[in-house]
């Protein structure tokens, strides 16, 4: 009987086993934002950078505050997301070296056609989120310490409004990514803050467009850095490089002007030559 | 209206394309949940003839124990493997996490409750029954839990399709220790959940339909084999 015993231990671990056997190239866990692969930038991106240094970079895309938790917890390499002054407290603990800024690209007010709180056209966000809260018309929210979120949070706090006590039931607070967000809106015709790039890829817009752009306290800034070696022993040090040097360079920037749909650019390059 | 027809559209034009990177995910996620299930049969089925049979001091506890875990949410049985396998977790230095193997130990965690508690009710039946001749014999425990498991081994069938559907519809679990990663963690329900992300919606549900067909197939693949083995145990 101890026989059989051990030979179903035996099959269990080479269940286990099997199913872990996967190709081994060299690769690299880049941790990012729902925006960059949801927008299709990574999928446009990467297969360039991995033909030309045959390192294959794997994307666990997520919001802003969850991606620098993976970091915080040395479970990838890079970290790639979009909310400078969470980055630079990531850098000051420790946890980041090497941050890099990369690209950017805007935040755009989304709402209905039917407009209700009457900011279509507006150049001013925050005076725009005002008369939604006055006019009560449904906003919906990321809600999920997103960069996007966090965006969100900074505009409501100029605009001098705590939209998370205002009474009324006209802000929703979701908890859930982007696109859910954009669904969300679509169906009860609610306002949100989106990325461009996200919304550009959108394919359930219904009766959602844009209603505010072009504010300067819109802009979307996205950075790159490394997981803190020194802390992680286990982070691919050599091969991140090559892919943040990649990204900053010119060939990488170019390849980020390079990614349109529908003949329009999603993400700006900037990249600087030093590290912040 | 419109958009469910889209959805067979889209369902249909992706079975006829032959899509290689539909057919990786369809693969992915047939072995991920193959295997998971596989292995918690291993650890489910003794397990659950064990509490059909035997009687020890905390039985009833366990019993209720793995009966309360069929309800274990997927995204908390996700979270628990995450800590475990996190860098900073105790399991870190494996370097496991958002890899298949991670999403197999996670629907494993998820599925060996439902078919331990499905198996161990069937058993029960079963031992009811025949449970006097095995003690009459004198047969030892671990030959007792064998043979109950292979006379009962078409109920116990069900048990495990019952593990199977709930790992293959599974999505909470696998997206956080996977991390839904392109080519590598990407499965059926990962794929529906981030083209409903997208806004595709057409496309989302027509992932679900070839989901569903598996799965369909799977099924049917059982009942035909379990009655033809049904009637050749008879003759």
């Amino acid at each position: 009987m101890t026989e059989r015993l051990r030979s179903l231990t035996v099959v269990f671990l080479l269940l286990l086993g099997s199913a872990s056997a996967v190709a081994q190239e060299p690769f690299i866990t880049v941790a990012s934002t729902t925006s960059t692969e949801e927008s299709g930038l990574f999928g446009y991106l990467l297969p360039s950078f991995t033909k030309e240094t045959g390192i294959e970079v794997r994307v666990v895309a997520v919001g802003t505050g969850q991606a620098l938790k993976i970091g915080e917890h040395g479970d990838c390499d890079v970290v790639f997301v979009h909310d400078r002054p969470a980055e630079l407290a990531f850098v000051e603990q420790g946890f980041g070296i090497d941050r890099h800024e990369v690209m950017y690209n805007d935040f755009i007010l989304v709402g209905s056609k039917a407009d209700p709180a009457h900011v279509d056209g507006s150049k001013d966000i925050v005076a725009s989120l005002r008369k939604i809260a006055d006019a009560k018309s449904p906003f919906v929210a990321r809600g999920d310490d997103s960069g996007t979120s966090k965006a969100e949070m900074r505009l409501w706090e100029e605009a001098g409004i705590d939209p998370k006590t205002a009474r009324g039931g006209w802000y929703r607070d979701t908890g859930s990514g982007m696109g859910q967000t954009l669904n969300t809106a679509a169906a009860m015709d609610g306002y949100t803050l989106s990325d461009r790039g996200t919304w550009l890829s959108f394919r359930n817009k219904q009766n959602l467009t844009i209603v505010v752009e072009g504010d300067r306290r819109l802009f979307n800034q996205y950075g790159v850095m490394l997981v803190n070696p020194a802390k992680y022993p286990h982070v691919k040090q050599d091969l991140s490089l090559k892919f943040i040097n990649w990204l900053t360079s010119a060939n990488g920037q170019e390849a980020i002007a390079d990614y349109k749909i529908d003949g329009a650019q999603l993400f700006f390059p900037d990249a600087k030559g030093s590290p912040s | 209206m419109h958009d469910l027809l889209d959805a067979l559209a889209a369902a249909w034009q992706l079975v006829l394309s032959g899509d290689p990177t539909l057919v990786a995910i369809v693969s992915l996620s047939l072995s991920i949940s193959l295997t998971a299930v596989a292995l918690a049969s291993i650890l489910g089925l003794p397990l659950g003839a064990a509490l059909a049979v035997l009687r020890f001091p905390g039985r009833d506890a366990v019993t209720v124990v793995v009966n309360a875990l069929m309800g274990l949410p997927p995204v908390v049985a996700g979270l628990f493997v995450y800590l475990m396998l996190s860098r900073s977790g105790p399991l870190g230095s494996l370097g496991l996490l958002f890899t298949p193997t991670a999403m197999v130990i996670a629907q494993v965690v998820l599925v060996t409750p439902i078919i331990a508690a499905v198996a161990r009710q069937m058993l029960e039946d079963l031992w009811r029954e025949y449970g006097e001749l095995y003690i009459l014999d004198g047969v030892g425990w671990v030959r007792t839990l064998y043979s109950l498991l292979w006379l009962g081994r078409f109920s116990v069938l069900t048990a495990v399709l019952a593990g199977l559907g709930r790992a293959a519809a599974e999505v909470g679990a696998i997206l956080i220790v996977g991390g839904n990663i392109a080519g590598v963690t990407r499965t059926m329900t990962t794929a529906i959940a981030l083209e409903t992300s997208r806004g595709d919606l057409a496309l989302a549900l027509g992932l679900g339909i070839i989901l569903l067909g598996l799965i369909l197939a799977i099924n049917s693949t059982a009942h035909v084999l379990r009655n033809s083995a049904k009637r050749a145990a008879a003759i």
